[in-house]
C-alpha cells in the first residue's frame, strides 16, 4: 500500500523558510481582511447581537445575571468563533487558491500554522471589543489579567482544534453545518474548563480553587497543537 | 522529462486512468486532447502532486512523486482552471505572495521579468478582482513560471478567452516553450494543439489512444483521427 502522504522521506525546507512561510500566510489574510473588512465586522456584529438577545431574553435580578454572564460571554466567543472558522479555509478553497500553496514547494503544516494564527488574530480582535462591551451591559469587572489570560488560552485552544476541522469541513457539501457537529462535541473539554475557571477567577476564588481547570485548557492547547501538526498533512491533500 | 508509467486512478470504483504509460521529453511540448471525462486534468493533477494515483508511478526529471513530491513542485509551474490568485490582492502582492512561497531570492527582479513577460507590468498595483479574464490568465501564467519551472502544465489555458486574448496567450506559450521548458498543455481546441505542441496525446476513457508528432499531421487529417478515435 501507498504511503499517504507525498512528503515522507523528502527534502523539507529550513525551519527559517518555514516561519518565511507561515508569516506570508498571515500578511495576505490580514492584508486581504484589511481590504475586504467582511470576516471582524461580521463576527462583531454576530456577538453584539448574541449579547444583546442574552441581556434581553434573560429578564434576571442582579445575582442570578452574574451567576450566568461568563456562560454567556463564552457562548459568545464560541459562537462568533465558529462563524469566524467556517470562512478560514472556504475563501481559499472557492477561489482556488489553496491548490496554489499546496502546488508549492513548502512543509503543508504552515499552511495550517499560518491559517491557524491569522484567523486566531481575528477571533482576539473580536474579544478585545467585546469584552468592555460585556461589561457595560453586565456590569460584570472582567480586566483581571488571569481571567484575560484564560480568555486567550481559551480561544487559541478552540481556534485551533476549529482551524483543523475546518480542513475536514471544507471538503463536504454541507460544510457551514459540518463544522459546528464535528467542533462542539470535540471542544467540549476545553469549554467547559475555560468557563469553570472564568467563574473562579471573576467569584474571586484562588488558585487552588481552579487550577485544575486552568490546566485542562493548558494540557488541550498543547495535545491538539501536536495532534494539528501531526495529521493536517494528511487531511489536506486528497 | 516526464515518464508516467501504468498509472491508474479511479474515484468511487469508476476507473478514470486505466494503465496509461506515457513520456515526454525535456524541452517538449506536448498537447493532450480529449473529450470531456476522459481524464485529462485527472491526469495532469498527478503529474502536479495534487491527487495519487492508485496504481502505477510518475516521475518527473527523475524524481519519484512518491517520495519527492516536495522537490518535483519546484520545477513544476502549474496554470489551472481556476487561477489560483486572491482577488483582494494587487497582481504584484499575488506574485509577492507566491514568490515567497517559492523562497526565491531575487524576488524583486523576477517579478518584475514575469509581469513585463505578460504586459501587466501597468496593472501591477491594481487589485486582481478588477482584471478581465485574460488578464486574470495572464497573470496566473505570470504566477505559473514565476520561479523559473522546468516543467510548466496548462490546464485548457483558452478557456472563456475571447480571439484576441487568445492569440496573445499563444505568443506568450510558445515564447514559454521556446524557453526550453517541458510543456503539457490540456486543451479542446485541436488547432491550438497541432499549431503550438511538437506532440499531440489523445486521452479517451482513460486510455491513450493516440502519441505522436504533430509535424506528421495535418489539421484536417488529426480531426479525422480524432473524431474516429472518440467515436468509437
Amino acid at each position: 500500500m501507498k504511503s499517504l502522504t507525498h512528503n515522507s522521506n523528502d527534502h523539507l525546507p529550513k525551519t527559517g523558510q518555514y516561519w518565511r512561510v507561515v508569516k506570508t500566510i498571515v500578511w495576505k489574510d490580514l492584508n486581504i481582511e484589511i481590504r475586504q473588512k467582511t470576516l471582524v465586522s461580521a463576527l462583531l456584529i454576530f456577538s453584539f447581537m448574541v449579547i444583546l438577545i442574552f441581556t434581553f431574553a434573560l429578564e434576571l435580578d442582579k445575582s442570578t445575571r452574574e451567576n450566568v454572564a461568563i456562560g454567556v460571554l463564552w457562548v459568545t466567543f464560541v459562537f462568533s468563533s465558529t462563524l469566524g472558522l467556517n470562512q478560514t479555509f472556504a475563501y481559499e478553497k472557492d477561489r482556488g487558491s489553496l491548490e496554489g500553496m499546496l502546488l508549492s514547494p513548502i512543509d503543508y503544516t504552515a499552511i495550517f500554522i499560518g491559517k491557524f494564527i491569522s484567523t486566531y488574530i481575528f477571533v482576539v480582535i473580536v474579544e478585545i471589543i467585546v469584552i468592555p462591551m460585556f461589561y457595560i451591559l453586565y456590569g460584570i469587572p472582567l480586566f483581571s489579567p488571569v481571567f484575560l489570560l484564560i480568555v486567550l488560552l481559551g480561544s487559541f485552544g478552540y481556534t485551533l482544534v476549529g482551524t483543523l476541522l475546518a480542513t475536514i469541513a471544507m471538503r463536504t457539501r454541507a460544510r457551514e453545518i459540518m463544522l459546528p457537529i464535528l467542533l462542539f462535541p470535540v471542544s467540549m473539554p476545553i469549554v467547559i474548563a475555560a468557563v469553570q475557571c472564568s467563574n473562579a477567577i471573576i467569584s474571586g476564588a484562588n488558585w487552588g480553587q481552579f487550577s485544575s481547570a486552568f490546566n485542562i485548557v493548558v494540557v488541550y492547547d498543547i495535545i491538539f497543537l501536536g495532534v494539528a501538526i501531526m495529521t493536517f498533512d494528511y487531511l489536506i491533500q486528497e | 522529462m516526464i515518464n508516467i508509467k501504468s498509472v491508474s486512478k479511479s474515484f468511487d470504483m469508476k476507473p478514470v486512468l486505466r494503465d496509461i504509460t506515457l513520456d515526454i521529453a525535456p524541452g517538449e511540448f506536448t498537447a493532450l486532447v480529449g473529450p470531456n471525462g476522459s481524464g485529462k486534468t485527472t491526469l495532469l493533477r498527478i503529474i502536479a502532486t495534487l491527487l495519487r494515483p492508485n496504481t502505477g508511478q510518475v516521475t518527473v526529471a527523475g524524481l519519484n512523486l512518491d517520495t519527492r513530491a516536495h522537490a518535483v513542485r519546484q520545477l513544476l509551474g502549474v496554470v489551472a482552471h481556476q487561477t489560483l490568485l486572491y482577488d483582494n490582492l494587487t497582481a504584484h502582492e499575488n506574485l509577492l505572495f507566491y514568490a515567497r512561497l517559492y523562497n526565491i531570492s531575487d524576488y524583486a527582479e523576477r517579478i518584475s521579468v514575469v509581469l513585463n513577460k505578460v504586459d501587466l507590468t501597468d496593472w501591477k498595483d491594481t487589485l486582481v478582482r478588477t482584471f478581465s479574464h485574460g488578464m486574470q490568465q495572464r497573470l496566473s501564467i505570470a504566477r505559473a513560471i514565476l520561479h523559473k519551472p522546468r516543467v510548466i502544465l496548462f490546464d485548457e489555458p483558452h478557456t472563456g478567452l475571447d480571439q484576441k486574448a487568445s492569440i496573445r496567450l499563444d505568443e506568450i506559450l510558445q515564447s514559454t516553450a521556446a524557453s526550453g521548458n517541458t510543456v503539457l498543455m490540456i486543451t479542446h481546441d485541436l488547432k491550438h494543439a497541432l499549431s503550438l505542441s511538437d506532440k499531440v496525446a489523445v486521452l479517451h476513457k482513460g486510455q491513450i489512444a493516440y502519441h505522436g508528432r504533430t509535424t506528421d499531421l495535418s489539421i484536417d487529417a488529426f480531426a479525422n483521427q480524432y473524431h474516429e478515435i472518440i467515436n468509437a
